[in-house]
Order: structure tokens, then C-alpha cells, then sequence
């Protein structure tokens, strides 16, 4: 009896030990099968083929260059929204708000962080768009602009969360030290809280850039899908074509290990990096946050 | 002198939190118009026929049963997945991993996890299970996919869920003799239960509506009959929507907010249950 509870328990913490290492063999095994199937096209396409100005598959142009600027500018647009809006929220959730209101509006922005992109890209084409088009008085709706305004929605319930998170953990004593100093709590909030939890917050932001830049259906729906470089402040009122909408717009087309399946793979690559990119730069700033609160508390 | 400075220093106290609430407003207004415009727009086209008939009429016309059933499938398979593995890697977090550089290495994984585009976890899951693993386009390969999108979700909340649970219970229960795992399954996991659960129904809500990772590893344009074996591809809610709205010309505008209704009260339903277990278990809590 005393045995095979020792064996069973034994078992058990090995198999709870193994399933901790599993977020580490995923991100690996992503990574692998990315590169297994996208580094192929680095000896198919020529370099300088990639950074053409086409992307036309068909005929075989291959420049990713007019995607990067398309994901680039939606990605800005959406930032743009998305930041103010999102820090400003949290500053209420955080700071104003009266708890029956945190109580109501901290589980609305939740609900919004679950919307399904695809119902917002609904949306976007039946009701956004065409409004967008009247108001605007665009030739067509399906724009870049079109796609940061609701890109900006999606990122919003993120940055709203950590920038939350980050205000919260300021401590009281802080804002009663600037009320005794007979500071207003507008003055309070925008001199000591805030700058106080600055490094939460950038992480915020930058996780809210992350989710814009990832975001696939969305965009896809509402950005009209035209592979054009997008470098004028004006082709944020023009169609563009961003790296996601392209590998969940072709992937379903295209014959599996041809030229066009492994640089779909390859700028699945890119956004693998860029979302790494940012999770480790953010990561970093929380890290290194603590580690000045804890030497400053010490 | 000091009195003007005093005013203005009100004036634009109230300035700024009238500008701040302004912008909580402008946040917030969009969501709660945006759930019910689409219950408002969609409701008359629910009707028994619309969510238990087929569709037919090259979509045009029927109902939504199989994408239905498939979203159903497809949230049961990657729960099969991601919640045993999930819990267990939040108790090994929790309970078992000293802060080593391997753990560090283990939060920054699924930090990175969580960031991943939902299209690039398409293309792996095509690389890896599809293709590969050759699960063909199945609803196997679709719900490991999402699991693996999945998991951060549940592994963080899951691991704030137990680390909540005051030590002083765990050090009650193994001076009584208990066991270490004896500890963690009958009181710390027990006392975690409504944090943990509403993890797993928020990861679960998240991957009942996505889209681009089912597009090349599971998910099917249109089907006459309800898959048979989880080798078999599915339609689903999400991708039904996004076909029904941009991939058929002339499709009636009814059936599309009905789909998108049917979509939205699936994921509502899931996030209110979550939130009420939260705030249940938070009210209720003892410590």
C-alpha cells in the first residue's frame, strides 16, 4: 500500500515536471517547423527578388516588401488608436472610476478581448466601411485606415490590462505623499502615478503592438487586399495587403513545397520574430523594473 | 497670484478627468453597441430551422447546425488537450519550479506563446500536424493547434489561481502526513478550482472564436454531412462567418448576422459564466 502510493507519486511529479518544460518545446517546435518550411525559399527566391516591389505569385514576383509596409502602417494606425485610448481606460479603471464602475467596466473590456476577430471584420465590412467611405469620401471603404481603427479595438482590451495591472501595483502611500504635498488628483495621476508605473506601461503598449501586428482576420476583411507599397501618410486611405492576410489568404491555394507555400512560410518567420522581438523587450522592462523597485525598497 | 494659480490648477483637474472618462466612454460605448447591434440585427433570423437544418442553396439558404456542431467539436477537442496539460504545467510553476534561470526560460516561453500571430500557429500546425504528423485537415489537427494557443492562457491564470491559496494550508495538510502531491490535489488544487475554471473557459472562449489557425488545418468551406471521425475536416462558426461574408456573392444579409449572432452568443455565454464563477469565488472566499 505505502509503496504504490510512492510509486504513484512519483509518477505524478514526473509527469507534472515534464508538462512545465512544455511551453519550451512548443516555442521550439514552432520555431523548427517554421524554418523547416519557410528557410527553403531563401534558396529558391533571389534576395533580391524578395525585396522587390511586386508581390504578384503568379508570375513569380516575390518582394514581401509592399506586405511589411501594409502590416507597418495598419500597425502604426492601430497604435495611434490604440494606446491613448487604452492607457486612458485604465487610468480611469484604476484611479477614477468608483468600484460599482471598475466592477462593470473591467469585464466589458474582457468581453471585448473575446470578441472573435472575424465578427469584427464582419462589422467592419457592413457597417465601418461603408460609413467610412461616405464620410471620407473615399473611392472605396476596404482601406488601411479602415483596418487600424479596428485593429486599434482589438489591441485596446491588452494595453487596458497591463497598463491596469501596472497602476495597480503602485503603491498608495505614493499618491497620499503627493495629496499631503496639496497635489490635485488630476496632478497626482499624471506626475507620480503614472510615471511611477512607466515601465508597466510601455510593456502595455508594446504588448498592445504585438497583438495589432499578429492580428489576422480583421485586417484581412476590412483592408481591401491590395499588395501596394504603402509609404505616403496617404495610403493610409488606400487598400494595402499586410503579412498576415497574405499567408491566411493564399496558404489555402497554394500546392504544398512550392515556391509560394515557402515564402508564406518565410514571412510566417518574420511575424515569429517580431513577436518575439517584442515579448523578450517587454519581458526585460517588467524585469528590470523589479529589480530597481526591489533595490529601492531594500 | 496664488489664487488664480489655485483655480486653474481645479480647471484643469476637472479637464483632465473629464477628458479621461471621455475616453473610457469612447472605449467602452463600441463594445456594448457592437453586442447589441448584432443581437438586434440577427435575432429574426434565428429560428429552429436556422440552428438545426443544413445549409443548402450553396449557403444561400438552410441553417448553421454543422458549423455549430463543429465550433462544439473543436472547443471539446482542444479542452482535451490544453486543460490537463495546462493545469499541470501551472502546478509545476507554482508548486514545484525554484526561481532558476530554466524557469525564468519556462515564463518567457510562454510569454512568447501568448504573442504568437494566431496565423502563424496555422501555418505550424499545417507544418506539424497536417502535413507531417499526416493528421490530414482534421479536427484532430485543428484542436492540438489551438491547444497549443491555448495553453499560456490557462497556465497563467491557472498559476495565479494556485499561488493565491495561502501557504499556511499547504503546511496544515503535510503536518497532518499528507503527501506532497496528497496536498496539491486535495486542498490546493480544491481551494484554486473557480480561478482555475475560469482560465480554462476564457483560453476556451478565445479558441471557439478564432479563425486563421482552423483556416489550413481544419476547417472546412461546406460539408453535407456532420464529420464522422475526429480525422474528418469540419465547418466551423468563425470561418463559417468568414466565408459566408466575403467568400459568397450574394449571400442574404439575414443569414450572415444570424451566423454572427450564433458566433457572439456562443463566446458571451462562455465569458459571463467565467466572470460569475470569478466573482462568486471572490465573494465567497474565507482567507
Amino acid at each position: 500500500m505505502e509503496k504504490s502510493l510512492n510509486w504513484r507519486e512519483y509518477i505524478i511529479t514526473r509527469a507534472i515536471k515534464a508538462s512545465g518544460y512544455s511551453a519550451i518545446v512548443f516555442v521550439l517546435l514552432i520555431f523548427f517547423f517554421l524554418m523547416r518550411e519557410g528557410l527553403p525559399a531563401l534558396g529558391e527566391v533571389e534576395p533580391a527578388s524578395l525585396f522587390n516591389l511586386r508581390w504578384y505569385p503568379i508570375e513569380s514576383y516575390f518582394g514581401i516588401l509592399p506586405l511589411i509596409t501594409g502590416s507597418l502602417i495598419v500597425t502604426i494606425g492601430a497604435t495611434l488608436i490604440a494606446v491613448p485610448f487604452g492607457i486612458g481606460t485604465a487610468v480611469y479603471i484604476s484611479e477614477i472610476a468608483p468600484r460599482w464602475m471598475r466592477e462593470i467596466l473591467k469585464p466589458l473590456v474582457e468581453l471585448l478581448g473575446g470578441l472573435p476577430s472575424v465578427v469584427l471584420g464582419f462589422l467592419g465590412i457592413l457597417v465601418v466601411s461603408p460609413n467610412l467611405r461616405i464620410l471620407l469620401d473615399l473611392p472605396t471603404g476596404l482601406t488601411a485606415f479602415t483596418g487600424s481603427l479596428l485593429l486599434g479595438g482589438i489591441a485596446v482590451p491588452t494595453v487596458v490590462s497591463v497598463a491596469e495591472d501596472a497602476l495597480d501595483a503602485v503603491p498608495r502611500s505614493y499618491r497620499e505623499g503627493a495629496w499631503a504635498l496639496g497635489a490635485t488628483p488630476w496632478q497626482t495621476i499624471w506626475r507620480v502615478t503614472l510615471p511611477a508605473a512607466k515601465s508597466g506601461v510601455l510593456t502595455a503598449v508594446m504588448l498592445g503592438v504585438g497583438r495589432a501586428i499578429g492580428e489576422t482576420m480583421t485586417v484581412m476583411m476590412v483592408t481591401g487586399n491590395a499588395p501596394v507599397l504603402a509609404l505616403k501618410l496617404g495610403s493610409l486611405f488606400s487598400p494595402v495587403r499586410t503579412m498576415t492576410a497574405t499567408i491566411a489568404a493564399e496558404m489555402g491555394e497554394v500546392a504544398n513545397g512550392s515556391v509560394h507555400y515557402h515564402t508564406l512560410f518565410l514571412i510566417g518567420i518574420i511575424l515569429f520574430l517580431i513577436s518575439l522581438t517584442v515579448n523578450v523587450i517587454a519581458s526585460s522592462v517588467v524585469f528590470r523594473a523589479k529589480k530597481r523597485a526591489e533595490r529601492i525598497l531594500s | 497670484m496664488m489664487k488664480l494659480f489655485a483655480r486653474n490648477r481645479h480647471s484643469v483637474q476637472r479637464i483632465g478627468y473629464s477628458l479621461i472618462t471621455l475616453m473610457a466612454v469612447v472605449t467602452v460605448l463600441p463594445i456594448v453597441g457592437t453586442v447589441i447591434f448584432i443581437l438586434f440585427k440577427g435575432g429574426s433570423a434565428i429560428s429552429w430551422e436556422f440552428l438545426s437544418g443544413f445549409p443548402h442553396d450553396g449557403m444561400r439558404a438552410g441553417g448553421i447546425l454543422p458549423a455549430i456542431i463543429g465550433t462544439l467539436y473543436l472547443t471539446i477537442g482542444t479542452a482535451v488537450f490544453s486543460v490537463p496539460l495546462g493545469i499541470a504545467a501551472a502546478i509545476y510553476l507554482a508548486e514545484y519550479a525554484k526561481d532558476s534561470a530554466l524557469t525564468r526560460l519556462i515564463r518567457l516561453a510562454i510569454i512568447n506563446l501568448a504573442g504568437i500571430p494566431s496565423v502563424v500557429y496555422g501555418l505550424f500546425g499545417l507544418g506539424l500536424f497536417v502535413l507531417f504528423l499526416q493528421f490530414g485537415t482534421s479536427i484532430l489537427a485543428a484542436s492540438l493547434t489551438l491547444s497549443i494557443m491555448t495553453l499560456p492562457v490557462i497556465i497563467s491564470t491557472a498559476e495565479e489561481a494556485l499561488r493565491s491559496v495561502p501557504q499556511s494550508f499547504r503546511t496544515v495538510s503535510i503536518s497532518l502526513g499528507a503527501t506532497r502531491w496528497q496536498t496539491i490535489r486535495k486542498i490546493v488544487l480544491k481551494e484554486a478550482l473557480p480561478g482555475i475554471l475560469t482560465g480554462i473557459i476564457l483560453g476556451l472562449e478565445r479558441a471557439a472564436g478564432e479563425t486563421a489557425p482552423i483556416l489550413f488545418t481544419g476547417a472546412a468551406f461546406f460539408l453535407p454531412r456532420l464529420p464522422q471521425t475526429p480525422f474528418d475536416a469540419t465547418m466551423a462558426l468563425p470561418y463559417h462567418l468568414f466565408v459566408i461574408s466575403t467568400q459568397v456573392p450574394e449571400m442574404p444579409i439575414q443569414i450572415q448576422y444570424g451566423t454572427a449572432l450564433v458566433l457572439l452568443v456562443f463566446v458571451l455565454t462562455m465569458n459571463v459564466i467565467a466572470t460569475v464563477i470569478r466573482s462568486r469565488a471572490r465573494s465567497r472566499r474565507q482567507w
